[in-house]
């Protein structure tokens, strides 16, 4: 079964991304008292909940249209309507997500119609806010969905706004342990600050007595529309096409400020965030971060002979695979394949600037699949995988440990709880990574070097003493 | 155990699909569309073609869609294979916009003639997903002529989401594994051999299945679709018997084969020692062979002489306890109930996404009053009756277990995500096993005590 790598292929094998309404279903569960509905089969909100439910272990409740053939023929206007009374009343939420589907899309269902026509219908004392957003199957990766989702939330529920002091801190698709560990230097600093979207609690809460269908947490909208008056917006987004970007938004809308920054990981990273705060806020940095920092930088002295033997195949969604390749970046791992299943654009020229530098040219992959990544492993002698569960197969087919981040996470415990960003979850995150070297080399070393000049003692060839000699 | 909320709202649709055994006595509401809004935990047409026709191990199943029917289902089952393992990889063309509005035919062409380039598989199975029948591909004329041009067979699975739920999949699948067998001409009739219907492999079931009927001197010609490959598969015609596991995936093909085939078939399940003993002793029957009857005797005789006692050890640790039960089919929830009636327990809430009005009068027939029976349960429905009714445990799949423990109650996963067996009599040891470490964990105790 091998790849023939010079031909394009049509067929996508073994993908690494999945679809639109997915990426929009996670920023509305960082919403307060929100519920989505998924306009389209049964299935597709199903499938949604379910992958998402072993990821964060918690309860996905995403309700369905649930359009069935005569829906098909002649639409599914009263499908939604009716989909949209019943979750209203088992939910009672503030606001009611609208997503569409590929099939939706492909019969012609207007959401944005179909919410307007419904709202007018309910009349004045109709409540929760309702936010349609267009997510065909087909129209990007979950990453575009993801803020494809946000932008419609901001740009439904900002409004004109008074000038504050607040900041706006709009994150990509982290973990609810980064999006709480964010919000604790936010806190340390003594920032006044709108998280968007907060899924700290609502995609990991913590078990209480009585049971909420709605967890509690998330951005309240009380605070999304002030953001529009914000000082200015941090937004984790450096990848976002600005089409999409809810900061670019807010910036053209509302002229509020956008700062663009890269996910807080690596150091680098962090010291831009932190100093940005400390420039916007006058705030003096406190020495707890301070030492949170020289930590991390005695972890990067620590290990860093450990990780010169790392070369690295990365995957995930753009934020994520930008900042662990910076991360790689800064402690001397090779960053040999850099890969999404998205079609981000900006990823490729901010990897491509990243990794200038580097010895050795990084494989750069957009719009990729894992069939693609694994073909290129042996030949870049990959020795570390870094990336979601479904890296899975690199370890099982090629023996390439993973160290696993990002979203899903559906073959350990825990996906809702890894946290890579900070001073402290880098880390963290670079603990495992040097441990994960390490594991290996442990394993293997006293059989390696008995078979290599015991056993077997021939003559090396060139890429043998390049690569072991490093 | 979580305290119960007393706002609970009841949507009118869904009060026929709810059923008190000893309150109300019309038949529960059942094989019918989901509500929309309720939150179903149902998925869809394709969901039940996949699930049946995944674990053909020497196939390539190519996802004819965009790229998120795919991803979903993407080696997420925990079928075993003695060979091939083509089914584990996850095959998509990919439709983009521009497909759409152009069509997918010609990507579809494209990715066949790849795949087939590069696996050589002997079948291959192109499962259409929601747009496919929307945008007009002619999946039918496409996969003909892929046959013709690559002399292979390449089967479409007509599996438009909306166009049922997941028990039509069943039916499509069943469908195109009928299209996979072999005419009948080209068989020997085979005294001995049975093929076994609707075991998975999950967890290397099937295998444990076919060495109970090895030993009592009958050899499973396929099982479907657990382990199986396309060769096998087309010799279906040539067993004398089959005996269907589950029913509801696999009841349709069963009793097409007999017509078709003249196969006569026997609905059996080898979930609990009760089952298990049962079925096997029906089977043994059914051939008429006292050499037959003996070994089978023989053999229940061993395995309950190891089994049973394990499970009398975890019944005493258990009895009294209560379960509630949500799974796909009708079959698998009946033989729950069974199974906890040899632990002691008591059923007391009862439901299947998609069970069979006949299901549900068994089903009705086995649980004591008071037992909630539910069909296409949302998960405000769950909450409820597993609170009032005063559950220690659930058993479910993926999306049930978080709730369940949200709910401080107990669960036991009983999808196809398994990884130990639950068939047979080693399976009924490790289902008794399973509660038992669930329901009698220490965590629970922690749940309840509050910080001053």
């Amino acid at each position: 079964m091998k790849a023939d790598k010079n031909k394009v292929r049509s067929v996508t094998e073994n993908p690494c991304n999945m679809c639109m309404p997915m990426g929009a279903i996670v920023p509305f569960k960082g919403i307060k008292d929100t519920m989505v509905i998924i306009h389209g089969s049964q299935g597709c909100a199903t499938y949604m909940r379910r992958h998402m439910a072993e990821h964060f272990n918690e309860p996905i409740d995403v309700a369905s249209s649930s359009i069935t053939e005569t829906g098909t023929i002649y639409g599914g206007e009263a499908n939604l309507k009716q989909g949209l009374d019943n979750l209203i009343q088992l939910y009672n939420p503030q606001v009611v997500g609208i997503l569409s589907t590929c099939l939706a899309e492909t019969i012609g269902e207007d959401i944005g119609r179909i919410a307007a026509v419904y709202q007018t219908e309910k009349g004045e004392s109709f409540s929760p806010r309702l936010i349609p957003v267009p997510t065909p199957g087909y129209g990007g990766s979950h990453a575009e969905g993801y803020f494809q989702a946000l932008r419609s939330i901001v740009q439904t529920l900002s409004k004109k706004f008074m000038k504050h002091n607040g900041i706006n801190v709009i994150v990509p698709h982290i973990s609810p342990a980064d999006v709480r560990e964010i919000k604790r230097i936010l806190e340390l600093m003594q920032v006044q600050y709108t998280l968007l979207p907060d899924i700290s609690d609502t995609l990991d809460s913590p078990y209480t007595k009585v049971y909420k269908k709605i967890p509690e947490g998330g951005t309240s909208l009380e605070d999304i529309e002030a953001m529009a008056g914000a000082q200015a917006t941090i937004q984790f987004g450096e990848a976002v096409d600005d089409e999409l970007s809810p900061g670019k938004y807010l910036e053209t809308e509302y002229g509020v400020p956008l700062y663009n920054l890269p996910l807080p990981m690596g150091i680098a990273a962090c010291d831009k965030f932190i100093e940005l705060l400390h420039r916007l806020t006058q705030k003096t940095i406190p020495e707890g971060l301070k030492k949170e920092r020289g930590r991390l930088q005695d972890a990067m002295v620590d290990s860093h002979k450990y990780n010169r033997e790392g070369r690295a195949a990365v995957f995930g969604e753009p934020e994520t695979v930008y900042g662990i390749s910076r991360v790689l970046v800064e402690n001397g791992i090779t960053p040999a394949i850099l890969a999404t299943g998205s079609k981000s654009l900006p990823l490729k020229g901010l990897l491509q600037l990243l990794t200038s530098k580097c010895e050795e040219e990084a494989l750069i992959m957009l719009n990729t699949d894992f069939s693609n990544i694994r073909s290129h492993c042996a030949d870049k002698g990959i020795n570390l995988a870094i990336g979601n569960s479904d890296g899975r197969f690199l370890t099982e087919r090629e023996g390439i440990p993973l160290v696993r981040v990002g979203f899903p996470i559906h073959d350990r415990i825990g996906g809702q709880r890894i946290m890579t960003v900070g001073y402290t979850g880098t880390t963290m995150l670079l603990d495992q990574i040097t441990n994960t070297l390490l594991t290996s080399k442990l394993s293997s070393y006293r059989e390696d070097l008995y078979q290599r000049f015991y056993v077997n003692p021939v003559v090396s060839n060139d890429e043998q003493v390049r690569r072991n000699s490093l | 155990m979580a305290i119960r909320q007393p706002d609970h709202v009841f949507i009118r649709e869904r009060q026929n699909s709810i059923r008190t055994k000893g309150r109300q006595s019309q038949p529960i509401n059942c094989q019918a569309d989901s509500v929309a809004g309720c939150v179903s935990q149902r998925a869809c047409v394709y969901c039940g073609a996949r699930v049946v026709l995944n674990p053909i191990t020497d196939a390539v199943h190519l996802v004819h869609g965009p790229i998120g029917c795919a991803s979903y289902t993407w080696d997420i089952r925990g079928s075993l294979s003695s060979g091939a393992d083509l089914f584990r990889y996850s095959f998509s063309t990919d439709l983009q916009e521009e497909d759409i509005i152009f069509g997918g035919e010609r990507k579809l062409i494209r990715c066949i003639d790849e795949l087939v380039d590069r696996y050589h598989p002997p079948i291959m199975l192109v499962y259409s997903t929601c747009i496919v029948g929307v945008i007009g591909d002619d999946l039918e004329a496409v996969c003909r002529n892929a046959s013709l041009r690559h002399g292979i067979k390449v089967i479409p699975v007509q599996s438009s989401g909306f166009s049922g739920n997941k028990s039509d999949g069943y039916r499509v699948a069943c469908e195109v594994l009928l299209r996979m067998v072999a005419p009948i001409q080209e068989m020997t009739r085979q005294a001995h051999h049975l093929n076994y219907l609707g075991d998975f492999n999950l967890a290397g079931e099937a295998w444990i299945i076919r060495s109970y009927l090895q030993e009592i001197g009958i050899h499973v010609n396929v099982a479907f679709t657990g382990d199986s490959q396309y060769e096998t598969l087309k010799t279906a015609p040539s067993a004398s018997l089959n005996i269907v596991q589950c029913a509801g995936s696999m009841g349709y093909m069963a009793k097409r084969m007999e017509e078709i085939y003249g196969i006569p078939f026997l609905n059996i399940s080898f979930l609990g020692l009760e089952d298990t003993v049962e079925s096997l002793r029906r089977i043994s029957d059914f051939f008429g062979n006292p050499l037959f009857s003996s070994r089978t005797e023989a053999l229940i005789e061993r395995e309950m002489a190891i089994y049973d006692p394990i499970i009398q050890q975890y019944r005493n640790r258990l009895m009294g306890k209560k379960a509630a039960v949500f799974v796909g089919g009708g079959f698998k929830a009946i033989s729950l109930i069974k199974q906890f009636r040899e632990l002691g327990m008591e059923v007391v809430m009862v439901g299947t996404q998609t069970g069979r009005q006949e299901e549900y009068d068994t089903i009705h027939h086995l649980v004591t009053e008071g037992t909630v029976v539910l069909d296409d349960a949302n998960p405000s429905e769950l909450e409820r009756f597993m609170l009032e009714q005063g559950a220690d445990l659930l058993v479910g799949g993926v999306k049930e277990r978080p709730l369940a423990f949200k709910l401080g109650l107990a669960f036991i996963d009983h999808n196809h995500e398994r990884k130990h067996p639950l068939s047979g009599f080693v399976g009924a040891a490790n289902f008794a096993r399973e509660v038992e470490q669930t329901v009698c964990s220490p965590v629970w105790k922690y749940l309840d005590k509050e910080l001053v």
